[in-house]
Protein backbone atom coordinates (compact mmCIF):
# COMPACT_ATOMS: atom_id res chain seq x y z
CA UNK A 1 0.00 0.00 0.00
CA UNK A 2 1.36 3.24 -1.17
CA UNK A 3 0.88 6.29 1.67
CA UNK A 4 -0.84 8.03 -1.64
CA UNK A 5 -4.82 8.50 -0.95
CA UNK A 6 -6.59 7.33 -4.28
CA UNK A 7 -7.80 10.13 -6.60
CA UNK A 8 -11.46 10.39 -6.33
CA UNK A 9 -13.56 9.57 -9.26
CA UNK A 10 -15.04 12.14 -11.69
CA UNK A 11 -17.78 11.17 -11.14
CA UNK A 12 -17.96 11.70 -7.32
CA UNK A 13 -15.95 15.22 -8.28
CA UNK A 14 -18.31 16.16 -10.68
CA UNK A 15 -21.45 15.48 -8.50
CA UNK A 16 -20.21 17.52 -5.47
CA UNK A 17 -18.76 20.68 -7.46
CA UNK A 18 -22.20 20.98 -9.26
CA UNK A 19 -24.38 20.11 -7.02
CA UNK A 20 -22.74 22.84 -4.75
CA UNK A 21 -23.15 25.45 -7.76
CA UNK A 22 -26.59 24.52 -8.14
CA UNK A 23 -27.67 24.67 -4.63
CA UNK A 24 -26.22 28.39 -4.58
CA UNK A 25 -28.21 29.71 -8.06
CA UNK A 26 -31.30 27.92 -7.30
CA UNK A 27 -31.41 29.45 -3.62
CA UNK A 28 -31.73 32.65 -4.62
CA UNK A 29 -35.09 33.52 -5.87
CA UNK A 30 -34.46 36.19 -8.54
CA UNK A 31 -31.57 34.52 -10.25
CA UNK A 32 -34.69 32.06 -10.93
CA UNK A 33 -36.98 34.69 -12.37
CA UNK A 34 -34.57 36.02 -14.91
CA UNK A 35 -33.89 32.81 -16.00
CA UNK A 36 -29.70 32.96 -15.52
CA UNK A 37 -27.95 29.55 -15.66
CA UNK A 38 -24.17 28.78 -15.04
CA UNK A 39 -22.11 26.59 -16.89
CA UNK A 40 -18.83 25.15 -15.04
CA UNK A 41 -15.20 24.15 -16.57
CA UNK A 42 -13.37 23.65 -13.36
CA UNK A 43 -13.72 26.70 -11.09
CA UNK A 44 -14.16 29.01 -13.99
CA UNK A 45 -18.12 30.36 -14.70
CA UNK A 46 -19.86 31.70 -17.32
CA UNK A 47 -23.61 32.84 -16.25
CA UNK A 48 -25.69 32.83 -19.17
CA UNK A 49 -28.61 34.69 -19.86
CA UNK A 50 -30.87 32.87 -22.08
CA UNK A 51 -33.19 36.08 -24.19
CA UNK A 52 -37.00 36.26 -23.35
CA UNK A 53 -39.65 38.64 -23.87
CA UNK A 54 -39.81 40.01 -20.63
CA UNK A 55 -36.41 41.03 -20.25
CA UNK A 56 -36.91 43.79 -23.35
CA UNK A 57 -36.21 47.53 -22.24
CA UNK A 58 -36.62 48.71 -25.82
CA UNK A 59 -40.01 47.10 -27.69
CA UNK A 60 -39.26 48.87 -31.09
CA UNK A 61 -35.52 47.64 -31.47
CA UNK A 62 -35.97 44.61 -29.01
CA UNK A 63 -32.93 46.24 -26.76
CA UNK A 64 -32.80 43.90 -23.74
CA UNK A 65 -33.17 46.44 -20.31
CA UNK A 66 -30.82 48.15 -19.22
CA UNK A 67 -32.01 47.28 -15.61
CA UNK A 68 -32.06 43.47 -17.36
CA UNK A 69 -28.34 43.98 -17.91
CA UNK A 70 -27.39 45.25 -14.33
CA UNK A 71 -29.22 42.50 -13.11
CA UNK A 72 -27.48 39.85 -15.24
CA UNK A 73 -23.87 41.65 -14.09
CA UNK A 74 -24.81 41.81 -11.02
CA UNK A 75 -25.96 38.51 -10.31
CA UNK A 76 -22.52 36.96 -12.37
CA UNK A 77 -20.65 39.17 -9.54
CA UNK A 78 -21.77 37.60 -6.60
CA UNK A 79 -21.94 34.38 -7.66
CA UNK A 80 -18.41 33.84 -8.97
CA UNK A 81 -17.59 35.76 -5.69
CA UNK A 82 -19.38 33.31 -3.39
CA UNK A 83 -18.30 30.36 -5.61
CA UNK A 84 -15.07 31.28 -4.89
CA UNK A 85 -15.00 30.78 -1.26
CA UNK A 86 -17.17 28.09 -1.35
CA UNK A 87 -14.91 26.33 -3.23
CA UNK A 88 -12.35 26.39 -0.91
CA UNK A 89 -14.73 24.62 1.65
CA UNK A 90 -16.01 22.69 -0.43
CA UNK A 91 -12.60 21.14 -1.74
CA UNK A 92 -11.15 20.78 1.95
CA UNK A 93 -13.93 18.76 3.00
CA UNK A 94 -15.32 22.05 5.30
CA UNK A 95 -18.42 22.21 3.49
CA UNK A 96 -21.31 19.47 2.99
CA UNK A 97 -23.30 19.51 0.05
CA UNK A 98 -25.92 17.88 1.08
CA UNK A 99 -26.03 20.09 3.89
CA UNK A 100 -26.31 23.16 1.61
CA UNK A 101 -30.41 23.70 1.51
CA UNK A 102 -32.62 26.89 2.06
CA UNK A 103 -32.15 26.63 6.00
CA UNK A 104 -28.15 26.21 6.00
CA UNK A 105 -27.61 28.68 2.99
CA UNK A 106 -24.28 30.24 2.46
CA UNK A 107 -23.81 33.72 3.60
CA UNK A 108 -23.91 35.91 0.22
CA UNK A 109 -21.60 38.95 -0.02
CA UNK A 110 -23.35 42.43 -0.40
CA UNK A 111 -23.00 44.68 -2.68
CA UNK A 112 -21.47 48.22 -1.60
CA UNK A 113 -21.57 49.62 -4.94
CA UNK A 114 -21.92 48.67 -8.39
CA UNK A 115 -21.38 51.08 -11.30
CA UNK A 116 -22.37 49.08 -15.06
CA UNK A 117 -20.63 50.86 -18.62
CA UNK A 118 -23.37 50.60 -21.40
CA UNK A 119 -21.27 49.71 -24.66
CA UNK A 120 -24.04 48.78 -26.80
CA UNK A 121 -27.69 47.83 -26.82
CA UNK A 122 -28.52 44.42 -25.73
CA UNK A 123 -30.13 41.80 -28.94
CA UNK A 124 -32.75 40.23 -28.66
CA UNK A 125 -30.44 36.49 -28.47
CA UNK A 126 -28.55 34.89 -25.37
CA UNK A 127 -25.97 36.77 -23.21
CA UNK A 128 -22.72 35.18 -21.24
CA UNK A 129 -20.96 37.04 -18.80
CA UNK A 130 -18.10 36.19 -16.66
CA UNK A 131 -16.46 38.05 -13.45
CA UNK A 132 -13.07 38.29 -12.62
CA UNK A 133 -12.34 39.26 -8.87
CA UNK A 134 -9.67 41.96 -8.42
CA UNK A 135 -9.67 41.97 -4.54
CA UNK A 136 -10.63 39.88 -1.91
CA UNK A 137 -10.17 40.55 1.21
CA UNK A 138 -11.28 39.81 4.46
CA UNK A 139 -14.16 43.10 4.58
CA UNK A 140 -14.70 43.61 1.00
CA UNK A 141 -13.76 42.06 -2.29
CA UNK A 142 -14.01 44.20 -6.01
CA UNK A 143 -14.76 42.66 -8.68
CA UNK A 144 -15.45 43.45 -12.65
CA UNK A 145 -17.57 41.60 -14.96
CA UNK A 146 -17.77 41.48 -18.58
CA UNK A 147 -20.84 40.70 -20.92
CA UNK A 148 -21.20 39.82 -24.27
CA UNK A 149 -23.12 38.10 -26.93
CA UNK A 150 -21.98 36.77 -30.44
CA UNK A 151 -18.43 37.62 -29.93
CA UNK A 152 -16.50 37.57 -26.85
CA UNK A 153 -14.32 40.65 -27.98
CA UNK A 154 -17.22 42.39 -28.31
CA UNK A 155 -18.82 43.41 -25.22
CA UNK A 156 -22.05 44.97 -24.86
CA UNK A 157 -21.66 45.93 -21.45
CA UNK A 158 -19.30 45.81 -18.33
CA UNK A 159 -19.52 46.88 -14.50
CA UNK A 160 -17.10 47.13 -11.64
CA UNK A 161 -18.82 46.69 -7.88
CA UNK A 162 -17.40 46.36 -4.36
CA UNK A 163 -18.66 43.82 -2.42
CA UNK A 164 -18.98 43.29 1.73
CA UNK A 165 -17.78 39.98 2.51
CA UNK A 166 -20.27 37.87 4.91
CA UNK A 167 -18.98 37.63 8.59
CA UNK A 168 -18.85 33.75 8.42
CA UNK A 169 -18.12 31.59 5.87
CA UNK A 170 -20.08 28.79 5.72
CA UNK B 1 -49.22 65.17 -15.03
CA UNK B 2 -50.47 66.46 -18.20
CA UNK B 3 -52.19 63.83 -20.64
CA UNK B 4 -49.38 63.31 -22.71
CA UNK B 5 -47.09 62.71 -19.64
CA UNK B 6 -49.36 60.04 -18.54
CA UNK B 7 -49.05 58.29 -21.97
CA UNK B 8 -45.72 58.61 -21.80
CA UNK B 9 -45.70 57.34 -18.28
CA UNK B 10 -48.21 54.13 -19.44
CA UNK B 11 -45.58 53.80 -22.40
CA UNK B 12 -42.81 53.11 -19.39
CA UNK B 13 -44.62 51.10 -17.31
CA UNK B 14 -45.69 48.88 -20.20
CA UNK B 15 -42.26 47.81 -20.86
CA UNK B 16 -41.84 44.21 -21.14
CA UNK B 17 -39.07 44.53 -18.18
CA UNK B 18 -40.45 46.88 -15.87
CA UNK B 19 -43.88 45.27 -16.15
CA UNK B 20 -42.57 42.21 -15.28
CA UNK B 21 -40.83 43.54 -12.20
CA UNK B 22 -44.76 45.61 -11.39
CA UNK B 23 -43.04 48.76 -11.50
CA UNK B 24 -45.92 51.80 -11.74
CA UNK B 25 -45.42 55.60 -12.71
CA UNK B 26 -46.45 57.29 -9.90
CA UNK B 27 -44.96 61.10 -11.04
CA UNK B 28 -43.81 62.08 -14.14
CA UNK B 29 -42.75 65.61 -15.79
CA UNK B 30 -39.60 68.42 -16.96
CA UNK B 31 -36.93 65.89 -16.04
CA UNK B 32 -38.06 64.61 -12.83
CA UNK B 33 -39.74 60.52 -12.49
CA UNK B 34 -40.98 58.67 -9.58
CA UNK B 35 -41.96 55.46 -9.49
CA UNK B 36 -42.81 52.32 -6.97
CA UNK B 37 -41.97 48.67 -7.43
CA UNK B 38 -43.86 46.06 -4.88
CA UNK B 39 -42.35 44.11 -2.86
CA UNK B 40 -42.33 40.70 -4.40
CA UNK B 41 -40.85 36.96 -3.15
CA UNK B 42 -39.66 36.38 -6.68
CA UNK B 43 -37.26 39.55 -6.58
CA UNK B 44 -35.60 38.20 -3.71
CA UNK B 45 -31.17 37.83 -3.79
CA UNK B 46 -30.91 36.87 -0.15
CA UNK B 47 -32.86 33.97 0.78
CA UNK B 48 -31.60 34.10 4.44
CA UNK B 49 -33.24 37.45 4.58
CA UNK B 50 -35.63 37.66 1.90
CA UNK B 51 -34.47 41.03 1.14
CA UNK B 52 -35.18 42.23 -2.86
CA UNK B 53 -31.69 41.80 -5.27
CA UNK B 54 -29.54 44.35 -5.76
CA UNK B 55 -30.30 44.00 -9.60
CA UNK B 56 -34.10 44.54 -9.07
CA UNK B 57 -33.22 47.80 -7.29
CA UNK B 58 -30.90 48.76 -10.52
CA UNK B 59 -33.27 48.07 -12.68
CA UNK B 60 -36.27 50.21 -10.94
CA UNK B 61 -33.09 53.09 -10.62
CA UNK B 62 -32.31 52.50 -14.81
CA UNK B 63 -36.06 52.80 -15.55
CA UNK B 64 -36.79 55.58 -13.11
CA UNK B 65 -33.21 57.94 -14.48
CA UNK B 66 -34.57 56.72 -18.33
CA UNK B 67 -38.02 58.24 -17.72
CA UNK B 68 -36.58 61.66 -16.43
CA UNK B 69 -34.50 61.90 -19.13
CA UNK B 70 -37.61 61.43 -21.73
CA UNK B 71 -39.60 63.83 -19.89
CA UNK B 72 -36.84 66.40 -20.14
CA UNK B 73 -38.47 69.28 -22.57
CA UNK B 74 -35.20 69.57 -24.55
CA UNK B 75 -35.36 65.83 -25.34
CA UNK B 76 -37.21 64.48 -28.20
CA UNK B 77 -37.29 60.95 -28.06
CA UNK B 78 -36.43 58.29 -26.51
CA UNK B 79 -32.97 57.46 -24.48
CA UNK B 80 -30.47 54.94 -23.61
CA UNK B 81 -28.45 54.47 -20.44
CA UNK B 82 -24.91 54.97 -21.00
CA UNK B 83 -23.22 54.79 -17.53
CA UNK B 84 -25.17 54.11 -14.19
CA UNK B 85 -23.63 53.93 -10.69
CA UNK B 86 -25.63 52.31 -7.56
CA UNK B 87 -24.55 52.72 -3.92
CA UNK B 88 -26.39 50.67 -1.74
CA UNK B 89 -26.74 52.16 1.28
CA UNK B 90 -29.00 49.55 3.74
CA UNK B 91 -30.73 47.15 2.62
CA UNK B 92 -34.84 47.41 1.71
CA UNK B 93 -37.38 45.95 4.53
CA UNK B 94 -38.69 42.83 2.95
CA UNK B 95 -42.48 43.47 2.63
CA UNK B 96 -41.95 46.76 1.74
CA UNK B 97 -42.61 48.62 -1.62
CA UNK B 98 -39.36 50.53 -3.28
CA UNK B 99 -40.34 54.20 -4.60
CA UNK B 100 -37.41 55.87 -6.61
CA UNK B 101 -37.36 59.52 -7.64
CA UNK B 102 -34.97 60.52 -10.59
CA UNK B 103 -34.28 64.41 -11.57
CA UNK B 104 -31.79 65.13 -14.52
CA UNK B 105 -29.77 67.72 -13.34
CA UNK B 106 -27.80 69.37 -16.21
CA UNK B 107 -28.61 68.46 -19.54
CA UNK B 108 -26.53 69.44 -22.95
CA UNK B 109 -27.56 68.51 -26.65
CA UNK B 110 -26.56 65.00 -26.44
CA UNK B 111 -26.09 63.72 -23.06
CA UNK B 112 -28.30 63.90 -19.64
CA UNK B 113 -26.57 63.85 -16.69
CA UNK B 114 -29.54 62.29 -13.71
CA UNK B 115 -29.51 61.72 -9.93
CA UNK B 116 -31.80 58.98 -8.18
CA UNK B 117 -32.88 57.96 -4.68
CA UNK B 118 -34.54 55.02 -3.40
CA UNK B 119 -36.56 54.84 -0.64
CA UNK B 120 -38.71 51.83 0.85
CA UNK B 121 -41.95 52.73 3.32
CA UNK B 122 -39.89 53.35 6.47
CA UNK B 123 -39.21 57.29 6.53
CA UNK B 124 -35.86 58.85 6.58
CA UNK B 125 -32.86 57.28 5.27
CA UNK B 126 -32.48 56.03 1.33
CA UNK B 127 -31.77 52.37 0.27
CA UNK B 128 -29.67 53.13 -2.54
CA UNK B 129 -28.72 56.17 -4.46
CA UNK B 130 -27.83 56.30 -8.17
CA UNK B 131 -25.98 58.57 -10.74
CA UNK B 132 -26.58 58.27 -14.38
CA UNK B 133 -25.45 59.64 -17.94
CA UNK B 134 -27.79 59.09 -20.33
CA UNK B 135 -27.97 59.56 -24.49
CA UNK B 136 -30.12 62.45 -25.15
CA UNK B 137 -32.13 62.29 -28.85
CA UNK B 138 -31.78 65.70 -30.61
CA UNK B 139 -34.98 67.32 -32.27
CA UNK B 140 -36.21 65.68 -35.57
Amino acid sequence: MSGRPKPETVQVIKKRRDGALNALVSGVPYINFLGIEFDRRGDELTAILPFSEKLIGNPIIKAIHGGATASFLEVTSIITLSWSYLWEDLESGALDVDKMDSEHMLRLPKTIDFTVDYLRSGLPRDAYARATINRSGRRYASVHVEAWQDNRAKLFAQATGHFLMPHSRG
Amino acid sequence: MSDKMRIAGQFIAALPFSEALNMSLEDLGDGVAVISMPYDSKLVGDPRTGVIHGGAVSALMDTCCGAAVMSHPSNAGGTATIDLRIEYLRAAKPGQKITARAECYHVTRSVAFVRATAQDEEDGSPVATATGSFVVEGKR
